[in-house]
């Protein structure tokens, strides 16, 4: 019976071996997702009751853990929390986390592999462990100014720093406060949770980097990127009809301006914002063209970088008519604000797009810097010859053009302003994209909800004071 | 086994001193694990220490000397892993009993189970002797042992928990009859094919080179897959079901060595498998828990809980007290492996796998040192379904197998379980004890001695001339 007990302690030694080999399954391979699970209680509990590290604007912290008595050892506290949700996002014990909060949970918790050390360290002296404080690129000056400019109305703006792609203030309203959430007493922040989910305004959405909009004449800004790729000149001339029917329809596009007669040069249709000559000169272009030029800014392309930013919209096979309509931003065109401050930073960057970035630096709690931004380069948009034509465009929208409002003295200024007629049971959005040179930033500002009549929405008059006084808070 | 050449006696070494000192690391091992976790929560050892350690001391000491005093050549490293193992189970329980408010005291019952187990284990090695006698009737332990296995299901004796009919209550307590079945069955499966095992290994017909039993041989293995398909639809207990299967299926095969029969139980088990998906609604649960755990995150919680808590363990463990196994249901009995592992890691629980791996080899050795086929067979089947029960456990608790509701040997809170296994040992030992004393192999004529040579041996697979 020998031969057969041999051959059932190989079977024996096979099932151990089985085990052994599948623990270790679960300790190499199965354990980083596990962790990282949103529903793991272990791990959501021990971070809520860490000290998490601080986000800081400037010196001064908008997100910080302060203790706390109770069930948890700690407490999330936020400065200005309304002013600053867009950027740090919110923390919580059931509703999980946004914003920065979430992008640098593993750093701010103290877990992340950059603090290995750190943690050895403490294991060793038996202190307590502490999470690394992150430095973000916001100015709170441009930050309150972009607050202070839209003024209780919904919207958004986004100030890029046009060389490196720093984020210099993002701003989304109606906001909220994420004090509300990281509350330590669970019923309460549950009942807060739901009155935010359940108000109409949706104050959560983030409405500067993770909510799309028909940018409206702002878009007009890649036409004429794309034109001068082909060869046009500011000084082109184009057709411009007072109306225009689309090909295959019946829809005829007017312009809300006196384009100055049937024709008239590129630069000029830019400054007065003329519907059919961008209209006629986007079919020209084509929508493959189009849609190229686009993406060299970042459409079609969610953001990467530490924004966790949604991808705005070039529509992917329009026939003709609504070729026209997506060369003036209309039709299923949509981006983020963020994406035309980005469209604004690539022009006045004379053609290179910069990655944008909101945390300039990562710091364990004794101050070592533990990892810091180097800007990238996102993409090549345009020739800088071309975005040297481009930005002497959009500095006529300003001085002779619709974008006058957001003239700043002494500051060399350019823009492009946009209403979006995107729905005619609501108004139009009001829309304000431009640059500024020394300071060196690119702003888009948007105004989803104006609260006045039709009639007066224009993106100058409405968001052009608002890109001003971010200029000048930059100063 | 072989008869040695002439004129020589094989003498094993009895090395009871060491299993003397190997039992006191063990016993000090489940004692750490006990002070560890009052030092992790409170950060003091309880003023009734003396007591505790006194008690847990006795206990395996106790053990060991009976075992010097009547087995003295048994094998010396089955108690140590045993010890060692019940006793990281009582911390472990201990250390769970912690968590509710107020704290529980599932420990003492568990060491008063211990000791009614160890009181057993004693009786065992005491009356029992000589291993051959339970030889005698197997039909009648074999009736015995599927009345037990399927006595749950008698009506008002039997009582369903967690989805499973495999408790009965009587006189206030529950009881899992499996756990005796598992004994009672080995011994009457062992019993038998040591009678039949000369037909049921010579007749036949063969197929590509492997012999296939006749058709009217089929009873006994017709009857225990029936029985296994009757634990796994009426008692929804698909452990139990695999385990007396596979035993029966193992011991036919080392009895009779063919392989004829392995194959046809493993095609039976693959049918009754096959079956029981299709038509046993909680096996597919059971099976795309395993599969898909987060498809249902509350129907699951149980097994996803432990593998967040393996990941929590990492690989050395949060350490005693300081990890987070009550978030698992069941932690003390079926996902005691999965405390064990967060606590002590994935380290931790490899140790506690390889100290398993350990009596099942010796068992196996046992086996193949035992002199009788009885014997053989018997050990053999022990060990085996041992070794099913290990890793069909531990394998379910960490998702390498569909999750099956058997105890974790030693370890998980339960009374008959425990019981058992400890008689199982018993058992083990008493055979190893008749496999390696010093018997002579040849008779030397009119007292003559002169040639005789004693050899001392650690091992029969050792050759000795």
């Amino acid at each position: 019976m020998n031969a057969p007990i041999r051959r059932v302690a190989i079977v024996a030694a096979l099932m151990i071996f089985a085990l052994l080999a599948n623990t270790t399954w679960i300790s190499l391979v199965r354990s980083d997702s596990l962790n990282a699970h949103p529903l793991n209680r272990r791990t959501r509990d021990a971070e809520f009751a860490s000290f998490r590290g601080a986000i800081l604007v400037g010196n001064s912290a908008v997100a910080q853990t302060i203790p706390n008595e109770g069930r948890f050892a700690y407490r999330r506290t936020y400065l200005n929390g309304d002013l600053y949700a867009p950027i740090t996002g919110h923390y919580s014990y059931d509703f999980a986390r946004s914003g920065l909060e979430q992008v640098y949970n593993t750093e701010l918790a103290g877990t992340d592999n950059s603090q290995f050390v750190d943690r050895f360290v403490d294991m060793v002296t038996g202190a307590k462990r502490q999470g690394a404080s992150i430095g973000t690129t916001v100015v709170a000056k441009a930050q309150q100014a972009a607050w202070d400019g839209l003024a209780g109305r919904k919207g958004a703006v986004v100030a890029l720093d046009w060389r490196t792609g720093a984020v210099l203030a993002m701003v989304s309203t109606p906001s909220y406060d994420p004090n509300t959430l990281a509350s330590t007493d669970l019923t309460e922040a549950t009942a807060s949770w739901k009155a935010l989910q359940a108000s109409t305004d949706r104050p959560m959405a983030n409405r500067a980097s993770r909510e799309i909009y028909p940018p409206g004449s702002t878009f007009k800004l890649v036409t004429a990127a794309a034109a001068l790729d082909k060869g046009l000149r500011p000084t082109t001339q184009l057709d411009s009809p007072s109306s225009f029917t689309l090909p295959q329809s019946s829809v005829v596009l007017t312009n809300e301006v006196d384009c100055g007669g049937t024709t008239t040069t590129l630069q000029h249709a830019l400054e007065i914002s003329c519907n059919t000559a961008f209209a006629k000169l986007g079919l020209t272009i084509g929508a493959d063209d189009l849609r190229t030029q686009a993406q060299r800014f970042g459409f079609d392309s969610a953001v990467g970088g530490d924004l966790n930013a949604v991808a705005s919209k070039f529509p992917a096979a329009p026939d003709a008519p609504q070729t026209a309509l997506s060369s003036i931003g209309q039709f299923d065109v949509a981006a983020s604000p963020l994406q035309m401050a980005m469209v604004a930073a690539g022009i006045a960057n004379d053609g290179t797009v910069m990655e944008p970035y909101l945390v300039q630096e990562v710091r364990s709690p004794s101050l070592a810097l533990l990892s810091s931004h180097q800007p990238t380069q996102l993409s090549e948009a345009m020739t800088a010859s071309n975005a040297r034509f481009l930005q002497d465009m959009m500095v006529g929208v300003v001085t002779d053009g619709t974008g006058g409002p957001a003239a700043v003295s002494g500051v060399r200024v350019g823009g492009k302003t946009g209403t979006a007629q995107s729905d005619p049971d609501r108004p139009p959005y009001a829309w304000f994209v431009g640059f500024a040179e020394d300071p060196d930033v690119a702003i888009a500002v948007f105004i989803e909800d104006a609260n006045i009549e039709r009639a007066e929405i224009a993106g100058g008059r409405l968001a052009g004071p608002t890109f001003k006084a971010v200029v000048e808070a930059l100063r | 086994m072989s008869a040695a050449a002439n004129e020589t006696v094989v003498v094993y070494r009895k090395r009871r001193n060491v299993e003397l000192a190997m039992v006191l690391f063990a016993v000090a091992l489940g004692l750490g694990g006990w002070a560890l976790t009052n030092l992790n929560l409170y950060g003091t050892i309880p003023t009734d220490w003396p007591i505790v350690v006194a008690i847990w001391v006795a206990l395996g000491v106790g053990t060991h000397a009976l075992v010097r005093w009547k087995l003295p050549y048994a094998d010396p490293l089955l108690l140590p892993c045993v010890l060692l193992l019940n006793g990281l189970g009582l911390a472990m329980i201990h250390r769970i009993d912690q968590i509710p408010e107020p704290i529980r005291h599932d420990a003492r019952t568990q060491l008063i189970w211990t000791v009614l187990g160890m009181v057993l284990f004693g009786l065992t090695v005491v009356f029992l002797g000589d291993h051959r006698r339970l030889q005698r009737f197997p039909y009648l332990l074999f009736l015995a042992g599927l009345a037990l296995l399927l006595l749950p299901l008698v009506p008002g004796l039997g009582r369903e928990q967690y989805g499973s009919r495999i408790w009965i209550r009587f006189l206030g307590y529950s009881f899992q009859p499996a756990e005796v079945a598992k004994i009672v069955l080995a011994i009457a499966f062992a019993a038998y094919l040591v009678e039949k095992r000369e037909v049921l290994a010579l007749a036949g017909w063969r197929f590509g080179g492997i012999g296939f039993p006749r058709m009217r041989d089929l009873g006994p293995i017709a009857i225990m897959w029936v029985a296994s398909l009757a634990v796994l639809v009426y008692e929804n207990d698909l452990g139990t079901s695999l385990l007396f299967f596979g035993l029966f299926v193992m011991m036919l095969y080392v009895a009779t060595e063919r392989v004829g029969w392995a194959i046809l139980g493993v095609l039976l088990t693959l049918v009754g498998g096959w079956g029981a998906f299709t038509f046993a609604g909680h096996v597919r649960v059971r099976v795309s828990a395993w599969l898909h755990p987060f498809e249902d995150f509350d129907q699951n919680l149980q097994i996803i809980s432990a593998q967040f808590g393996y990941a929590w363990g990492g690989l050395t463990g949060r350490g005693w007290g300081l990890g987070r196994p009550g978030l698992t249901p069941l932690a003390k009995s079926d996902f005691i492996a999965a405390a064990i592992g967060e606590e002590l890691g994935i380290l931790g629980l490899m140790a506690v796998i390889m100290v398993f791996a350990l009596i099942i080899a010796r068992g196996l050795r046992m086996a193949l040192a035992a002199h009788d086929p009885f014997g053989k067979l018997l050990a053999a089947g022990l060990s085996f379904v041992f070794a099913l029960q290990v890793f069909a456990i531990i394998g379910g608790v960490t998702r390498l197998l569909p999750l099956t509701g058997l105890t974790t040997p030693f370890m998980s809170q339960g009374g008959s379980s425990l019981i058992a296994n400890w008689v199982i040992i018993a058992i083990l030992l008493v055979i190893s004890q008749m496999a390696r004393r010093p018997v002579r192999t040849s008779t030397p004529a009119d007292g003559d001695t002169g040639d005789q040579i004693t050899v001392r041996a650690d091992d029969l697979t050792q050759v000795i001339a």
